[in-house]
């Protein structure tokens, strides 16, 4: 043991002689940084990168075919003032709302209903995730058929019963057109939540349930003091994304309305693209799109507000 | 409070039939536990007191009530789960009020309640607590106390200790058998743990295989059992079952495996030369020089007792001494069984052959 301490290998470096580089290898948090840059490079150019962009081009005068000078908020001055982007904004307000509503309720039913034993389970969980797995642009052709003003098979059905003596014009119309594109949004986007609140249902256990029918619950109480409460986390996780998802539709619009007649279905983002690509008027576009950016937060803000109170699923072990 | 009577209970999952014909009689205020390897259907009668599963056949009553076709909620019990099964997203106090607030009890009546149901349990610190902040004995006296503030007819406790750990296993074993004193409701208990069973039964009903055993006092069935299968079961370490003849009745001997000589107090009349299983617990030997002659294999030392697993005539057995013998593994002693305690069983049957 002396000897050894006496005499000190030289070939060993000491802890300064390091240099930064190896430092920089052996450091975890640099380690960290290393495997989290592809993704960051894939974020920041596919996700940052055009956001920035469309934001940029909304202070600008930027048409197709040339680039644009910098004015200010001389575009926003200009929607401020623009009936028809007031009017999509209602739309759009009006087409996330109602649709969201009608999804949740029915998705929530539809979950329930599939959380049952039931013979073909697998078969009818499957079947129910059709409409979300057929491209959008497919089932907006369907419902473009469903709605035609000669060819529609619901004017047809409800002829042949005798309720109606003449065809409806489903897209026609101002108000039959709003209500015709929420049904379609509302059959597209109610297998998502559904499948979504089944999985949440699934992670209740079901000694829950029997210790309520023993402590004298009802179905009904079951669902009031027991499921719904338990659900409302993925409640609200799935709601933020399917009120995302329905703000900023725009496939299903276009294909079936182009945001007609006269602008009554036309959405932000399809009057942002009719301007922007349509028009040419790049700038203007890029501003009703950014305009949509504070509702969007407005919708991700109620939410995570939502989900932070919920004291019982947090790791507070100790207070 | 009221008594709890199964009539020739029989319950069937589609063809398989699990319960055959089971008939318990459980007085008002008795601790009574269902025992029994994994699969023998205690848990499954025990649902059906509940009315979580429904009756394929025979008759369960509470007090004078047929419940065959009552509701659980109507049925006036309480059940404690293996899980615990409290709702998540509730406080302890709003757990163990939950049965109070769907029956519409006033705030008042459910919050005097709830706290004297704290008191009992040692929960008054917690009432505000989530059950995820609690720890494993916390949460199951919540359960209890959930079960406590209903002051049901029945308590019913579904393997409620399975999930702590030993030594809180052996403290809520306690203040089970504690609060069944002194609140003195009529409780069925289901386990697959026999020392549970000994430890807090009034009665003890050992079930296999669908089909009651024995019904008893905890010492009765530790004295008596009725059949190999009561007496392999209940007792720790097991008892010794030793495949053998008996030689001679009144008076006479067993000739154990390898030719072993037993000792034999009694045996039936006529059953000289009859197979038979001989029976006798670990503690029931002892050393003597007119003993079957035993190789010690392992001498496993706990404080109180010493315990010795051995080959006597081939056969593997245990055996347990108060006093500190120096065994060594490989020693040869002289083991007798006290022939006054020892158990006789009928080899095919399996039932009990003398007194």
């Amino acid at each position: 043991m002396a000897d050894i301490a006496l005499n000190p290998r030289p070939a060993r470096k000491r802890i300064g002689d390091v240099t930064a580089w190896q430092r920089l290898k052996a450091n975890r948090n640099w380690l960290g940084i290393w495997f989290m840059l592809p993704t960051a490079a894939f974020l920041l150019l596919f996700l940052a990168y055009p956001l920035g962009l469309g934001i940029w081009l909304s202070f600008t005068d930027a048409r197709i075919g040339r680039g644009g000078n910098f004015i200010g908020l001389e575009n926003y001055e200009w929607l401020w003032g623009d009936s028809v982007f007031w009017l999509s904004v209602f739309n759009t307000l009006l087409y996330t709302g109602v649709a969201s509503v009608i999804k949740f309720a029915i998705g929530l039913y539809l979950a329930l209903l599939l959380n049952q034993h039931m013979p073909f389970k697998a078969i009818i969980r499957a079947l129910v995730l059709i409409p979300f797995i057929v491209p959008t642009v497919l089932s907006a052709i369907a419902f473009w058929w469903i709605y035609d003003s000669q060819f529609s098979i619901l004017s047809w059905s409800l002829k042949k019963l005798g309720l109606i003596s003449q065809n409806i014009d489903f897209l026609g119309d101002f108000w039959n057109a709003r209500w015709s594109v929420i049904a379609a949004n509302i059959w597209r986007g109610v297998p998502f939540i559904a499948i979504t609140l089944l999985a949440g249902l699934q992670t209740v256990s079901p000694a829950l349930y029997e210790a309520a029918t023993i402590d004298g619950a009802s179905r009904w109480q079951m669902f009031r003091h027991i499921t719904y409460p338990l659900l409302t986390p993925i409640i609200a996780v799935v709601m933020t994304f399917s009120v995302l998802f329905t703000f900023t539709d725009f496939q299903l619009i276009w294909v079936m309305t182009r945001g007609g007649p006269v602008n009554a279905t036309h959405l932000m983002a399809t009057l942002g693209y009719q301007r922007a690509i349509g028009g040419g008027y790049l700038g203007e576009g890029s501003a009703i799109a950014t305009a949509m950016i504070p509702f969007l937060l407005a919708a991700i803000l109620i939410s995570w507000f939502g989900l932070q109170r919920r004291k019982w699923q947090q790791g507070e072990a100790n207070d | 409070m009221a008594s709890v009577t199964c009539a020739n209970v029989r319950k069937s999952f589609g063809a398989t039939q699990v319960l055959h014909g089971v008939s318990i009689d459980i007085r008002d205020r008795e601790f009574v536990v269902l025992v029994g390897p994994s699969g023998c259907g205690k848990s499954t009668l025990l649902r059906m007191i509940a009315g979580l599963e429904n009756i394929s056949s025979g008759e369960i009553r509470i007090g004078e009530r047929v419940v065959n076709h009552v509701p659980p909620k109507e049925r006036d019990v309480a059940m404690v789960f293996q899980n615990y099964a409290l709702y998540p997203h509730m406080t302890v106090a709003d757990n163990m009020g939950f049965s109070l607030k769907l029956r519409s009890a006033p705030r008042r009546e459910i919050d005097e309640r709830v706290k004297l149901a704290a008191d009992i349990l040692g929960l008054t610190p917690l009432l505000a607590r989530y059950p995820r902040q609690l720890s494993g004995g916390q949460r199951q006296r919540v359960a209890m106390g959930r079960a406590i503030v209903r002051d049901p007819q029945v308590f019913l406790f579904d393997e409620p200790l399975s999930n702590l750990d030993a030594k809180l296993r052996v403290q809520m074993r306690t203040e089970i058998k504690e609060l069944h004193q002194r609140i003195e409701t009529t409780t069925i208990y289901v386990t697959h743990d026999q020392i549970e069973a000994m430890t807090m039964a009034d009665k003890i009903v050992v079930m296999h295989d669908g089909m009651v055993e024995q019904i008893g006092a905890p010492l009765h069935l530790y004295d008596h059992p009725d059949n190999l299968f009561v007496a392999g079961f209940i007792g720790s370490p097991a008892m010794n079952l030793l495949p053998g003849r008996i030689t001679a009745n009144g008076g006479g001997g067993f000739e154990g495996p390898g030719g072993a000589r037993l000792p034999l107090a009694t045996a039936p009349n006529g059953s000289t030369g009859q197979r038979a299983i001989y029976g006798v617990r670990p503690e029931h030997f002892s050393l003597a020089d007119d003993g079957a002659e035993a190789v010690i294999q392992i001498v496993e030392p706990t404080g109180s007792e010493i315990q010795v697993s051995a080959k006597l005539g081939g056969a593997d057995i245990t055996a347990v001494f108060r006093e500190r013998h120096q065994f060594k593994p490989g020693d040869k002693v002289r083991l007798r069984p006290d022939a006054r305690l020892v158990h006789l069983f009928d080899e095919t049957t399996g039932k009990r052959l003398n007194a």
